[in-house]
Formats: structure tokens, sequence, C-alpha cells
């Protein structure tokens, strides 16, 4: 099924503010900074920074129906070399240890590859976000060659074992596709216990609904991937679907807003506010400017005052401690067993 | 349009309790402890209870168990042969039920 993002077709969710707006509008039982200061913990404070998301632009080769980024191949947003360089020094000249790159497809960034080496060569662990498909690409086609030559940890989407709800995500023939990617890494040792390269998966729910246990599913999907189709990964991460962008906008069309609004902030768990990864991330737009995560980067919700706004400007010292914007989203985190870049909470 | 069922009647169930407090406690607490990972996955226990509330059809129950199956990481293949699995026995009850019929028939007839 062939998707128009948000922007060029013209929606009103293509605009953050007509997001947040929508999402404000919404009786909710109570607020997301009142439940977090209800467990004792709040208000949210980041720690130091740890991992450095660079999301590297909009440009896709899919267009799915969940994406918060409203991602495709007809977004022209891409970091520019003076950003990239200045995230790199900011990596190189901290003791920030990981680097994750995000995107769209960070790896249609003409400099991705530059990125890779450059994070690795500082002794930099280096997670790629990919959508799989990409590796499929004849002109990507020795992708997982170079990602497996700098032990890049691979993070790769895919949300569910079966075709049918793949697809329903994430556009036609993109489950083949994966699973012919997925065949591609197992073997160059990806997902290979004892190789040292690192495949993990992530699935989020196909629909209006919370994912389960990451245990438990984890378990399933070994099975299932094995048998159906010799697959095997090293880690399943559930991610909890944010109500940003086209997921919002698919809440909003099929009537689910508020059921899935509601949900979320009655699955509140305290036991998740500690690991939330807005802590312990910095998050850089593909225009060089911070956010505390990907998902406030997408709604427009900058660092808040008196914290650097932008990468040019950023140390270590001025962000940590910095207070965590916030909104209704943020029950998205926070939901059942939690959510997170990298999977559950805790 | 008034019926007698209402989706969002499922989430006054606890108002059951209200005059029979200690009853609902006790109630609340099994049913807990029933739907917990045992010998059964948590995701076999709501693919049990999906069939079971076809074949009782509840539709409070269809709707809990729907959301529950999805959010274990069942598929709608697999929840739909659950549905099947409940359909063949009340199906089948019916129909071995047909021996009774020829016990009676064999009984009385000449």
């Amino acid at each position: 099924m062939a998707l128009l993002t948000l922007l060029n077709s013209r929606s009103p969710l293509a605009d953050p503010v007509e997001q947040r707006a929508m999402l404000a509008r919404l009786a909710l039982a109570r607020t997301f900074g009142g439940a977090v200061s209800a467990t004792g913990r709040g208000p949210l404070l980041a720690s130091d920074v740890s991992v450095l998301q660079m999301n590297v632009g909009k440009r896709c080769n899919q267009a799915c129906r969940h994406c918060h980024v409203d991602a495709g191949p007809d977004r022209p947003e891409v970091m520019p070399p003076e950003v990239v360089n200045a995230c790199l020094r900011f990596l190189e000249t901290s003791r920030v240890d990981t680097l994750d790159v995000t995107g769209g497809a960070p790896e249609l960034h003409p400099l991705f590859r530059d990125i890779v080496t450059r994070a690795r060569a500082a002794g930099r662990h280096v997670i790629d976000r990919c959508n799989l498909t990409i590796a499929t690409l004849p002109s990507y086609a020795d992708l997982p060659e170079f990602l497996a030559a700098h032990q890049v940890e691979v993070i790769a989407s895919l949300p569910s074992f079966a075709a049918r709800q793949t697809d329903a995500q994430r556009g036609a023939g993109v489950f083949e596709s994966s699973i012919a990617a997925l065949r591609r890494f197992n073997r160059l040792g990806y997902g290979v216990e004892g190789s040292g390269l690192t495949l993990n998966l992530v699935t989020n729910p196909v629909g209006a609904f919370l994912p389960g246990s990451q245990q438990a599913l984890e378990a399933d999907w070994r099975r299932e991937l094995a048998r159906r189709y010799g697959v095997t990964f090293s880690r399943l991460f559930t991610i909890t679907n944010m109500p940003i962008s086209r997921y919002l906008q698919y809440l909003v069309d099929s009537g689910n807003l508020q059921g899935y609004m509601d949900r979320l902030v009655t699955a509140f768990n305290p036991a998740t506010v500690d690991g939330l990864m807005c802590r312990f991330t910095l998050s850089v737009g593909w225009d060089g400017r911070l956010y505390d995560c990907d998902f406030n980067q997408m709604l427009d919700l900058g660092t808040r005052a008196a914290t650097p706004h932008t990468i040019f400007e950023a140390t270590t010292a001025a962000l940590a401690g910095r207070p965590i914007a916030t909104g209704p989203h943020c029950f998205g985190c926070t939901a059942g067993n939690g959510s997170s870049c990298g999977g559950a909470v805790g | 349009m008034d019926t007698y069922y209402h989706p969002k009647d499922l989430a006054k169930f606890g108002e059951i309790g209200e005059d029979a407090p200690e009853l609902w406690q006790k109630f609340s607490e099994w049913y807990g402890a029933v739907f917990k990972e045992g010998a059964l996955s948590e995701r076999e226990k709501a693919l049990i209870a999906l069939a079971v509330a076809h074949a009782v059809q509840c539709p409070y129950c269809i709707d809990a168990y729907t959301t529950a199956s999805l959010e274990k990481g069942s598929t709608p293949e697999q929840m739909t042969e659950a549905v099947h699995v409940a359909a063949a026995i009340r199906g089948g009850a019916s129909l071995v039920h047909g021996v009774q019929m020829r016990n009676r028939i064999e009984k009385i007839s000449m």
C-alpha cells in the first residue's frame, strides 16, 4: 500500500503544534507530571547523558502507518554536514559512550558511513536503527558487511513474525524483504550467539493496543522465526506506539484516540519512571536542535529553558540535571512494562 | 441507541463489588491469579479466555480478550483458530446430543 506522508497529504496533523493541541484537548484522568509526582519521583530530571541519538533526517524508503517521524521517500530533510560534525565533536569530546543513529532510514544519509567510522574510531558503541528493507536495495547491498566490519549494533524493526501484520503496518512486500535481509545479517553472524554481532529486533503493536511482556514475546518470536524462516536474533525489544504524527492520525481515523490514551494513562507504571530513556539520552534533530527524546523532537518540544538548545552549544555538564519536557504522549513510555528505544523499561 | 450491552459498562465491572465487597475481593484475587503465568503462559491463557468468551457469547469478554490476546503476542490467525475450537466444541456438543435423540428414538419406536 503506497502511503503519503502527512506533510505531503496536507494533513493538519503534519504540524507538531496541531498534534500537541489535539493531545492537550483530550480529557484524561491525570496529567503526566501529576502521575510522576504521585510516585515521589517528580519532577522528571535528566541524569548524565550516556546516549547521543542523532536523527539524521526524515528520508526513508518506506512510509509505515505508525511512523512518529512522518518519514518517507518524499521527505527532503537531511542533517547537513556542519550538524553532523558538531554531533561527532560532542561525542568525541564527552564521555557519552553510545551513538544511536536513527531517521528516517539513517543509512540514506550521504554521510552515514562517515558517521559510523568516526564514532567507532573514537571507541564509541554505535547503534543503527535499520528498517531492514534498505539492505535489500541494490545501492545498499553491502550495508550488512559494512555494519559487521565496524561492529555496529543493528536494531531492526519487525512488528510481527506474520507477514500480514507486518505488511499492514509497513507496506506491501515489506515482510518478505525484511526476512531476506535478516537472513543476510544472520549469514554474517548477526544475531548468532558467540559472533559478537548484535541484531536486536523491535516489535510494536499493529494497532491500538499495548505490547505484551517483552520476555514472553521474545521466547515466542525466537521459536516462530526459527521454525518458519530459520532466522535468529539477539534480543527482542517491545516498543509502545506513541500518539504522534502518523500513529496519531491512525488513532483519529480509526476512532481509537480517546480509548488508547485512556489505556496508556490507566496502565501508568511507577516502576518505569527511573529507567525512562529521556533521563540519559540526548536527541539531536536533523537541523541540530536538541530534545529530550525522539518523540519530543517530532512534537517540536525542545529542551527547556536554561539548557542548551542546539548541538553547537551542548556540553554534558550543561545538560545534566535538566528538567525534562513532558506531555500527555509521555504516558506511552510509562504504560505497562514501559517503553524506550531499548524496549521495555526496567 | 439503547441496548442491553454497552461497551463502556465493562469499566463498571468493579461496581458489582459494592454490595458484596468480600465476595468481589475473593473473585478479583482468584481471577488475577488464574491469569498469571503458570504451567500455561499468559498468552495461552488469554487465547483460552478468548475461545471461552465466544462459547459463552460474552461481548465484554470478547472485547477484553481480543485486546489481551493481541497484547500478549497472538496473531489474528491464532486467535481465529481459537474461536474455531470454541465453535467446534459448541457445534459438536449439539451434535453429540443426537446420540440421546437416537437412544430415545430407539426406545419409543418400533
